[in-house]
């Protein structure tokens, strides 16, 4: 069972986080410090696999994540979950949200919290993998956005505010997750090295 | 890079002028959150931002109770509440609003207000209950997304007790037209299943139709219930293994839609869970193990494209093929698979390939000599995880001869590790490891030695500092004090210990931590008068020097002190018995001892004040002295009395004097909520509770004497409670732990620990078949042939031809290092020289206690006492208060008082004595009486042989069978009298080996369940040592008859007895526990045993009028309503069921009207749970109400496996 995911930035800052299982308040913040410390101090080179930290509790669980450009994406599982599976999970998800998005960057989490969690919910629930099939989950987002379409007319422009706030959070944060010119090949099967050398490129 | 720059930079102008465009307000809401983040990403410090969010906060809060405020501004506020929440900001007053707009909001408001519910509550929630009335609406609206976000909802966060008021509906959903809704609702029924199992019984057929659904991704769902429930009890599901099987082989075979496949994978993570279904249904299993063979076999083949997720999908499928039936073919395959992951370059599969080796070693230990190399190459791999797995491989090849190796790699990674939980985690395997092998081997520069042993735990103690389990400082103080065999053994190494402790101290101790400077302490005081050539007083003045610094804990300032007190006598006053090298120092110890004493006996801490003032009193007493802290192995001679016999006179003069018996916290407990209930409902005073209970407390009093206050002392309590009781209680506690009398627990013998063989030690590997071993491509450089040399010293012994010796699973208890010694024997001659004096309570012991076991709910209860079924409910009480007379007598009474007391009609219509008896002291009446009450047919041949832990008094050697009866007596005769008259199930066999058989009944008393463990010897000689543990978390353990036995003589048959409480409903529980016992001069031997018990055997009749249930139903407050299977439905269908229930459940039917009828039971003497069953379209309608939540529902299940089963 996947117990939380967590997104933060380089920096620390929670992206988002969804938990599964029920922690107090201050114990979910304690666990993302706790994470980001874990996680931040890893070289690139090393695997994607972590034992977990003693308050998700302790060698039991594991920490499976990726990062991405600005962004750690971090699964927390128990040992039901197959390491690798999780891994590419990561990435069908971030994927989906680089459909959704058109080159989803940092700002896009930020601003779009409830949608990021909408897709989410539409992969996992209640800590189970539901959906693994990107064209199923980007159906079911659509059908909703078309929904907010019909509602809200006026400012249904796409994805806008990321233009809102350029000035502010520098390029940094715009840095597209995906690398612009990459596509995803729906027909060259990629070598995971190609791809993380497409993933690391800060 | 200049890429990305590029394109943000060819992008900014279009994105600037957009700006402009909503600047104008068009999004104002916007650009609120906007502000937000633009304000905290400005912010340098954590104060600034916590000031920002609080004034969010509040403006949030302000424009949340704003009446004006519209859903649409609302949904804005609330993704701002989100954002305030991941930072860790609290915005509770924002929760009832987000229930709101799930409520009252557009779809689109409505997702985001579902979404923060899901965010910011949690399953406990109060708030939670405004929710169902919303969702219960959005799963019947017509509109296909509030459908879905309603099941969305409902499978993250759904209060447990209102699933029945949704679960029609979402059953309902399973036969939705729409896929995406089918899925959902598998998943929100799989939510159900785990949250509250019971209620989801009675659709696991559609749980079956889910899986044959034609969309793959129900199908998929349903996988998730499957593991689970299989995981659960994988035999039930033994018949499904063909479909998954089947289903597997068109997934692999790529008969999924083209949408399925990720990387021309055919949905890898279908069959990632479907192979984890099959390792669990094959595990043990050969039948259903041959049945996947082929589509594992096709599984490997496929998976041959190296992308990452085919590797996931390998790595499943060597699990499975190491855990199922062993096939050699793929044994071979999955090896090479093992074999391709450890020498990837990719370091995430060398990750899982070192995983799937330690999964694997146990089994096929040559697979790790293979990869030797590789191994000794990720010992120093730079990241952090690999060697953590590494370390965790080696662990599990541990053998006496590379111990010490193994042991010194991880104290290398220890000392660079500064992560906690690794720390902990190793800290327990190195211990673990150093107590495990045995120091006394014949090549002592590799092996384990005293030296060795004691640098080692040292190491563990300054590294593992605070963090490590507690339990490691005092297994190794055990150890140290139990010893082993050899007495000279034991004194080197406890003198080698004093050694080198004196030495750290005398360097540098500082840096110690407490718990090292407590084990320390303890042993310099026990043993630092073994080493001759050490002064006393210098030992003394060194943990003096501790006491002094400020550093030093207050406990570890009180360990210090005993040990201080235990040396005073061999420094100061100890010369008639010391007589050692420290003549000199006498005089001048016992000025230091009386100088720390003087010091401390003003001190603040009143623990170390305390004990200064009684190191004054020793010093000065050297008589006092030697009793109270008796030098060299006083252990043995230890003797607790756990009956607290000597306080009998103070407890008789109490009760004498008003004082209200004993009783134990969990019946406080139990009574004070019946006392609850009574406050609300006078009427329930009927309820034939308080008498029964009071029986409950005269059988736990530790004395006969308060039998005879038993009623009166009972009354006392509840006037005594009506004033402030609660504080006298808590001092009773304290004497009485949770699980009774505490000391008692200290005095449970250890059982008899088989000791740690080295079963034939082969040859050393030697260098050259090593590096035969490794690839041919290795340089022998300088650097390899040290890693070669690494290699023979940690493979060493790990050749095929051994590979038996490997250490077995590591869950499994570990063996100790030294062979305990028996301290049975010790007490057994103690109390037959003693015997006298306290026989009562040690012929108590003589009894042993058990588990026992049951198939289901329904195996056959012997209904004893008919005339406890109601029809008649004066009658019944009657019969109720009498069945309780033979329960009296407690531990040590004595047995015939029983009998005089039972019925003189009874006595009279005794049966002559079979021929069996003849040999016997026991006297035939006392049997006989009992037989004829009971309505099963007579055993042919009594020989009863045994009789009640209450003869043990005047018998204290059990009866025995005459030797010359070959077959084994028939079971009831062995139930001890005053159970003999109760409700019982047979006899069924638990566990055996060639020596003894266990057999266990269970019995239903009134007020708790005994269990009775029968254990009969078959072999010709007798067994000696016999104990008994057992455990179960879940029950109350209300008092158990013995749990040794000296000796078990041949061919006979003891029994031991064991009563049990419910408190909390339990649909079942598992009792386990073991039975050890030792041959005559022979190895002793460990039985398992674990039962099941259900609810079923904790239920009693409740007997009350139709105006008394009338009552009572309408002050419960707990309530389920379930339909159920109607039984008979063209006879009398209410009546059958009913009965069916009555006689499997032992519930009490109080009446029936019409289609209606109204049934009543109890927990033991606890909670009630009425029923009110109805005949309505088929089906049974139940309604089930009690005042304890969980109990309706348990109850439930056993009324749908009752109806099931017929």
């Amino acid at each position: 069972m996947i117990k939380a995911i967590l997104i933060f930035n380089n920096h620390g800052k929670p992206r988002l986080s969804k938990f599964y299982e029920h922690y107090s308040e201050d114990t979910e913040q304690q666990i993302i410090r706790e994470t980001f410390h874990l996680v931040s101090k890893r070289d690139e080179n090393v695997c994607n696999f972590l034992e977990g930290g003693i308050l998700i509790g302790g060698s039991d669980n594991k920490l499976i994540y990726r990062h991405y450009a600005t962004l750690y994406f971090v699964f927390c599982v128990d040992s039901s979950e197959s390491e690798l599976g999780i891994l590419d999970l990561i990435q069908v998800f971030v994927e989906t949200l680089d459909k959704c998005f058109e080159n989803v960057c940092e700002l896009d989490l930020i601003f779009h919290v409830d949608k990021v969690h909408n897709i989410l919910g539409e992969m996992v629930m209640g800590g189970m993998v539901l959906e693994t099939n990107m064209n199923e989950i980007i159906t079911q987002v659509d059908s909703q956005n078309k929904m907010e379409k019909s509602e809200y007319p006026v400012t249904a422009q796409g994805f806008i505010p990321r233009a809102s706030c350029s000035k502010l959070a520098g390029l940094m944060l715009k840095e597209p997750l995906l690398s612009v010119s990459y596509v995803w090949p729906s027909v060259i099967p990629v070598t995971f090295e190609q791809l993380s050398s497409h993933i690391y490129i800060n | 890079m200049s890429d990305v720059v590029e394109k943000t930079l060819t992008a900014l102008p279009g994105l600037l002028s957009l700006d402009l465009q909503t600047g104008a307000g068009k999004l104002s809401s916007t650009s609120k959150l906007g502000n937000l983040i633009r304000g905290i990403t400005e912010l340098t410090s954590k104060h600034d931002e916590e000031k920002l969010i609080k004034r969010e906060l509040a403006a949030i809060k302000e424009q949340v109770s704003s009446p004006n405020t519209t859903m649409r501004q609302m949904k804005e506020i609330m993704v701002r509440s989100i954002y305030c929440e991941m930072l860790g900001y609290e915005a509770d007053f924002s929760y009832i609003h987000a229930i709101k707009l799930a409520q009252q909001g557009s779809v689109l408001e409505k997702r985001v207000g579902y979404l923060a519910v899901s965010l910011f509550l949690n399953e406990n929630h109060e708030l939670l209950l405004l929710l169902v009335n919303t969702v219960l609406k959005d799963l019947q609206s017509t509109n296909l997304i509030e459908v879905c976000m309603a099941l969305t909802v409902v499978s993250q966060i759904f209060p447990r007790d209102m699933i029945p008021a949704i679960l029609p509906l979402v059953e309902e959903k399973l036969n939705h037209p729409k896929e995406i809704i089918r899925r959902k609702a598998v998943q929100a029924l799989h939510k159900f299943y785990l949250i509250a199992p019971n209620q989801v019984q009675h659709i696991h057929s559609k749980f079956r139709k889910a899986l044959c659904d034609k969309d793959p991704g129900v199908m998929a769902a349903s996988l998730h219930i499957y593991l689970q429930m299989i995981k659960e009890s994988a035999d039930s599901y033994r018949d499904l293994a063909g479909s998954f099987v089947t289903i597997l082989k068109q997934v692999v075979g790529g008969k999924l839609p083209v949408d399925y496949n990720y990387h021309s994978v055919p949905a890898p993570w279908v069959q990632i869970q479907l192979l984890r279904i099959l390792a669990l249904l094959g595990k043990d299993d050969q039948s259903t193990s041959e049945l996947m063979y082929d589509v594992l076999d096709e599984s490997i083949r496929r998976a041959e494209i190296s992308h990452n997720i085919t590797y996931a999908i390998l790595f499943e499928c060597v699990k499975t093929i190491y855990t199922i039936h062993p096939k050699e073919e793929l044994l071979e395959k999955a090896a090479k698979c093992i074999g391709n992951f450890v020498l990837s370059p990719k370091i995430n599969l060398k990750y899982l390939g070192l995983k799937a080796l330690t999964y694997v070693v146990q089994q096929d230990a040559n697979l790790a000599l293979q990869h030797q190399m590789t191994i000794i190459e990720c010992l120093d791999h730079s990241d952090i995880i690999i060697k953590r797995e590494t370390l965790e491989l080696l662990f599990r090849i541990t053998n006496a001869q590379n111990v010490t190796v193994i042991v010194e790699k991880m104290l290398d990674f220890l000392r660079l590790c500064h992560e906690d939980y690794a720390i902990i985690d190793l800290v327990a395997k190195v211990a673990e490891l150093a107590e495990k092998y045995p120091f006394r081997t014949p090549c002592p520069h590799l092996t384990p030695n005293n030296r060795w042993f004691i640098e080692t735990m040292s190491t563990i103690f300054t590294v593992g500092g605070e963090l490590m389990q507690p339990d490691i400082p005092s297994n190794f103080l055990r150890l140290l004090a139990e010893g082993s065999d050899s007495l000279e053994d034991d004194r080197q190494l406890r003198m080698y210990a004093v050694d080198s402790y004196v030495s750290l101290l005398q360097t540098n101790p500082t840096k110690l931590p407490q718990r090292f400077l407590q084990v320390i302490s303890w042993v310099l005081g026990e043993y630092s008068h073994l080493v001759d050539d050490l002064s006393p007083c210098l030992v003394i003045e060194l943990l003096v020097r501790l006491l002094e610094r400020p550093d030093v804990a207050s406990d570890t300032r009180s360990w210090v002190m005993t040990a201080v007190g235990k040396l005073s006598a061999g420094a100061g006053v100890g010369k008639l018995s010391a007589g050692t090298g420290a003549g000199g120092g006498t005089g001048e110890g016992a000025g230091l001892v009386q100088r720390v004493a003087q010091q401390h006996s003003s001190s603040l801490d009143t623990q170390l004040r305390q004990q200064a003032l009684e190191l004054q009193l020793l010093s000065q007493d050297p008589e006092l002295h030697a009793r109270v802290l008796p030098r060299g192995d006083a252990w043995g001679s230890l003797e607790v009395d756990s009956s607290l016999s000597f306080l009998d006179g103070f407890v008789s003069e109490a009760l004498a004097s008003g004082a209200a018996p004993y009783k134990p916290p969990h019946q406080r407990q139990e009574e004070l909520r019946q006392e609850k209930a009574l406050s609300l409902e006078p009427y329930a005073l009927s309820l034939p509770i308080s008498l029964s209970s009071c029986s409950i407390a005269d059988r736990q009093s530790p004395t006969l004497l308060s039998i005879s206050s038993g009623l009166s002392g009972n009354s006392a309590e509840l006037a005594h409670r009506a004033g402030s009781g609660s504080l006298k209680l808590e001092g009773v506690k304290r004497v009485w732990g949770k699980d009774g009398y505490l000391p008692h627990q200290r005095e449970v013998p250890e059982e008899p620990s088989v000791p740690q063989e080295d079963s034939a030690p082969a040859p050393p590997t030697f260098p050259q078949q090593s590096s035969a071993l490794t690839p041919p491509s290795a340089d022998p450089s300088e650097e390899d042939r040290d890693k070669q040399q690494l290699a023979s010293s940690l493979f060493v012994g790990l050749s095929s031809n051994n590979s038996t010796c490997l250490m077995g699973k590591p869950e499994a208890p570990a063996p100790q290092r030294f062979r305990r010694k028996h301290k049975n024997t010790d007490s057994a001659s103690a109390s037959s020289s003693s015997d006298s004096s306290h026989s009562p309570h040690d012929a108590a012991n003589h009894f042993l206690y058990s588990s026992l076991l049951e198939e289901g709910p329904a195996s056959p209860i012997m209904l004893t006492q008919n005339s406890l079924a109601p029809s008649n409910r004066t009658e019944a009480n009657g019969t109720h208060t009498r069945g309780d007379a033979p329960v009296l007598p407690t531990a040590n009474g004595v047995a015939d008082v029983g009998d005089r007391e039972a019925p003189p009609s009874l006595t009279t219509a005794n049966e002559a004595p079979s021929p069996g008896v003849g040999g016997h002291r026991d006297p035939p009446l006392l049997m006989g009486g009992m037989e004829l009450v009971q309505p099963c047919p007579p055993p042919p041949a009594p020989t009863a042989s045994t009789q009640s832990s209450a003869e043990g008094a005047d018998t204290p050697q059990l009866p025995e069978l005459p030797p010359e009866s070959d077959h084994l007596p028939p079971e009831s005769d062995h139930l001890p009298p005053e159970l003999r008259n109760l409700p019982h199930s047979d006899m069924s066999p638990l566990a055996s080996d060639q020596s003894l058989s266990l057999s266990c009944c269970r019995v239903h008393r009134e007020d708790a369940l005994v269990l009775v463990l029968q254990m009969s010897n078959a072999c010709g000689a007798a067994l000696l040592d016999v104990s008994v543990e057992l455990q179960c978390h879940e029950l109350k353990v209300a008092s158990l008859r013995g749990n040794a036995l000296e000796s078990l003589p041949a061919q006979s048959v003891r029994v031991c007895w064991y009563t049990l409480l419910m408190e909390a409903p339990h649909t079942h529980v598992m009792v386990t526990g073991s039975v050890s016992y030792r041959e005559e001069s022979g190895p002793s031997h460990t039985l398992e045993i674990s039962s099941k018990l259900s609810l079923a055997d904790f239920l009693r009749p409740l007997v009350l009028s139709t105006e008394e249930y009338g009552k009572l139903w309408l002050s419960l407050s707990q309530d389920v309503k379930q339909n159920l299977k109607l039984l008979d439905p063209d006879g009398d269908p209410l009546c059958s069921s009913l009965s069916v229930l009555k006689d499997k459940l032992q519930l009490h039917v109080v009446d029936i009207i019409g289609s209606e009828g109204i049934v009543a039971c109890k927990l033991l003497q606890g909670a009630p749970c009425l029923l009110h069953c109805r005949v309505h379209a088929g089906a049974l309608a139940v309604w089930l109400r009690s005042p304890v939540p969980g109990l309706p529902d348990c109850l439930l299940y056993h009324l749908q496996r009752a109806l099931q089963e017929r």
